[in-house]
């Protein structure tokens, strides 16, 4: 038996085995549609296993295939619902490895769930015998599919105008100690950062409802905080309430107490799951209220290189799926993130209009249609020293995130927050007269120190701290890629 | 004096930075032209947090790209209200963003009595809040 596609139909569809190239998931030939969604995989297929036919054996079990032949698919257009593996090619200096271009005919989704694409591409497919690992690199989703989801219930350029804040990079903390701290203590560090001049506080992913802290009690304290910090700066302020909890059921309570408290925004973290995402994007739409999402988790997937998806995957999900903020990445703080594959998710983020980029790890053009924009959130191991780095690597539509940075200053939780903003203005300031950041930010902010104490003390603190490890997910590309 | 770190309002992109100089003003307007952005000035005397529209003063500039012009109207409506609050705002008419790009304090009154929080009772250990202005029990243009 041939590699080729058996396109006798009696020969095709007799009991048995086949292999998924005879079976038509292999088509090179094939010329995507533009309303094809087509999916990029990076595959590790098993010693013996060739690989166009393991590429043909993802395309087949994530969509119509079964291990063997069965005479119902004559009962369908089966030709058009296989889904298509119509490119190979190894991966540069990964030996072993393929890209395996996958695509999709727009019948096999549902309108709108992110839960029905994701059960589909990353279902079974993942754990398929013939193949050691795999890994969902870049997806593109068609306008026809994008203008099914509501996307993100504020979008970024309307949050800005309901917080009256233009043409800088927000910035925020997450309350620390993460654990522990009681209602009311918790209150008094909200109080601090804002009054400092944050514009957000935040709790972190796992601060739900525990012993220490019940979630009713942060919520009132957290509130009493947020009007006053408010009062006395004449600035809307905010502070994430995180509503993640057991159920729906409880979610929606803690969500609604929120909205009656006031708040502007409440929070919920990835690991709630896509349905639970799009019922909570769909009642702050209701309700006037920024959805921040925590993206707890992801990197038990996204990674490493050879396996699971990656996050700019996930990041166009959310996206669809409808959240406000995402955490996407700092390159330069504590966490996981070269920093081009880093921009490459503020890309899928903020995006009219995603361009192929290789470096950044982009594979595809992606139309948005004009889906509402992403807040990217950078948090975690940053400070007032990299504020020239992360002002060059973002840009002003992000919100930075110093948590550490922020509450760990020798002289308060309110100089952190001092330091931090003085230092985004004076970099916002410079950059915008023409200063050359990379060359010139250590010494926009040197000298605003000399003005400002708050700043001098983080940056005598933390102006040598950085964290240079090597990263695990970098974008693997030749510049000319080699086809197999 | 308001009780925060600067001791005055913190709106805008420079708010914890030493008063810009209207040459260093100018270099920011010269940056929205740039980016082709039209300016306007706005002032008011009640900056509540949330009172979202000041008073324009005149249209905003969509054809004046010399930043010297657009100079010149701020030291006309600080001639004008030398006591109110006055700000720039650079408008952006690119499509998915028809919004403002930048927004920033150009003229403070001397003294920012600031804000008071006013706490209502409610359900329980509920409250309501409402943050009213110290300034702003008296009739407009009598403020500050």
């Amino acid at each position: 038996m041939g590699d080729t596609q058996i396109t006798d139909a009696k020969k095709r569809y007799s009991a048995g085995v086949l292999k998924y190239r005879q079976m038509g998931y292999w088509m090179p030939d094939y010329q995507p549609k533009d309303s094809d969604i087509l999916c990029l995989f990076r595959i590790t297929p098993q010693g013996g296993v060739e690989p166009e036919e393991a590429a043909a054996a993802v395309a087949g079990e994530s969509s119509t295939a079964t291990w063997t032949v069965v005479w119902t698919d004559r009962l369908t257009a089966c030709d058009s619902y296989r889904a298509k593996a119509y490119r190979v090619e190894p991966v540069p200096n990964n030996p072993g490895q393929y890209f395996a271009y996958v695509a999709y005919d727009l019948i096999l989704f549902e309108e709108g769930s992110i839960a029905n694409m994701t059960a589909s591409l990353i279902g079974n497919v993942f754990s398929f015998k013939p193949l050691k690992a795999a890994r969902l690199e870049d997806i593109r989703i068609p306008v026809a599919y994008v203008k099914t989801f509501k996307g993100p219930p504020t979008g970024l350029v309307v949050e800005r105008e309901r917080l009256d804040k233009f043409g800088r990079p927000l910035l925020g903390a997450t309350t620390k100690p993460k654990l522990g701290l009681s209602g009311r203590n918790y209150g008094r560090v909200i109080y601090e950062g804002l009054k400092g001049g944050l514009d957000f506080m935040k709790d972190d992913e796992n601060i739900n409802s525990q012993p220490f802290m019940h979630w009713r009690d942060r919520f009132l304290y957290v509130m009493d905080a947020i009007n006053k910090a408010q009062a006395v700066t004449g600035e809307v302020k905010g502070s994430y309430l995180n509503v993640t909890a057991g159920t729906m059921e409880a979610m929606y309570e803690r969500a609604e107490f929120a909205k009656e408290l006031g708040s502007i925004v409440v929070m919920v973290d990835l690991v709630i799951g896509w349905t639970a995402i799009q019922s909570m994007a769909e009642w702050c739409r209701r309700n006037d209220m920024l959805m921040h999402m925590h993206r707890a988790g992801h990197g038990t997937y996204t990674r490493q290189k050879n396996h699971g998806v990656s996050f700019r995957v996930i990041a166009k999900w959310l996206r669809l799926a409808g959240c406000d903020h995402l955490h996407a990445g700092t390159a330069v703080g504590k966490l996981e993130g070269d920093p081009l594959t880093v921009q490459g998710y503020y890309n899928v983020c903020r995006d009219a209009y995603t361009k192929t980029d290789l470096p950044r790890g982009l594979y595809f053009d992606m139309d948005w249609a004009d889906t509402k924009k992403v807040m990217p959130v950078a948090s975690g191991g940053i400070h007032a020293g990299q504020m020239h780095q992360l002002l060059d690597l973002f840009g002003d539509d992000a919100i930075l995130q110093f948590g550490g940075g922020t509450i760990g200053h020798p002289q308060g939780v309110q100089a952190g927050a001092v330091a931090n903003r003085v230092a985004l203005e004076a970099m916002v300031k410079a950059r915008n007269e023409g200063v050359d950041l990379l060359l010139e930010g250590p010494d926009v902010l040197r000298k605003a120190a000399q003005w400002c104490g708050p700043l001098k003390a983080a940056l005598d603190t933390w102006g040598d701290v950085t964290f240079n490890y090597q990263s695990t997910d970098t974008s693997d590309y030749a510049v000319t890629p080699a086809v197999a | 004096m308001m009780n925060n770190p600067t001791g005055r309002l913190t709106q805008g992109q420079f708010s914890f930075l030493p008063d810009l100089t209207d040459e260093e003003i100018g270099k920011q307007i010269q940056y929205g032209l740039d980016k082709g952005y039209a300016w306007s000035v706005e002032y008011t005397d009640d900056p509540h947090p949330r009172n979202t529209y000041w008073e324009m003063f005149g249209m905003p500039m969509f054809d004046l790209k010399d930043a010297a012009g657009v100079l010149g109207e701020v030291r006309e409506c600080r001639k004008a209200f030398p006591r109110h609050y006055v700000r720039l705002m650079a408008f952006d008419s690119t499509r998915g963003i028809e919004s403002i790009a930048m927004s920033f304090i150009v003229n403070r009154p001397a003294e920012e009595p600031g804000f008071m929080l006013e706490r209502q009772e409610v359900n329980g250990r509920s409250m309501r809040y409402t943050t009213r202005g110290y300034s702003a029990g008296k009739p407009e243009l009598e403020r500050y």
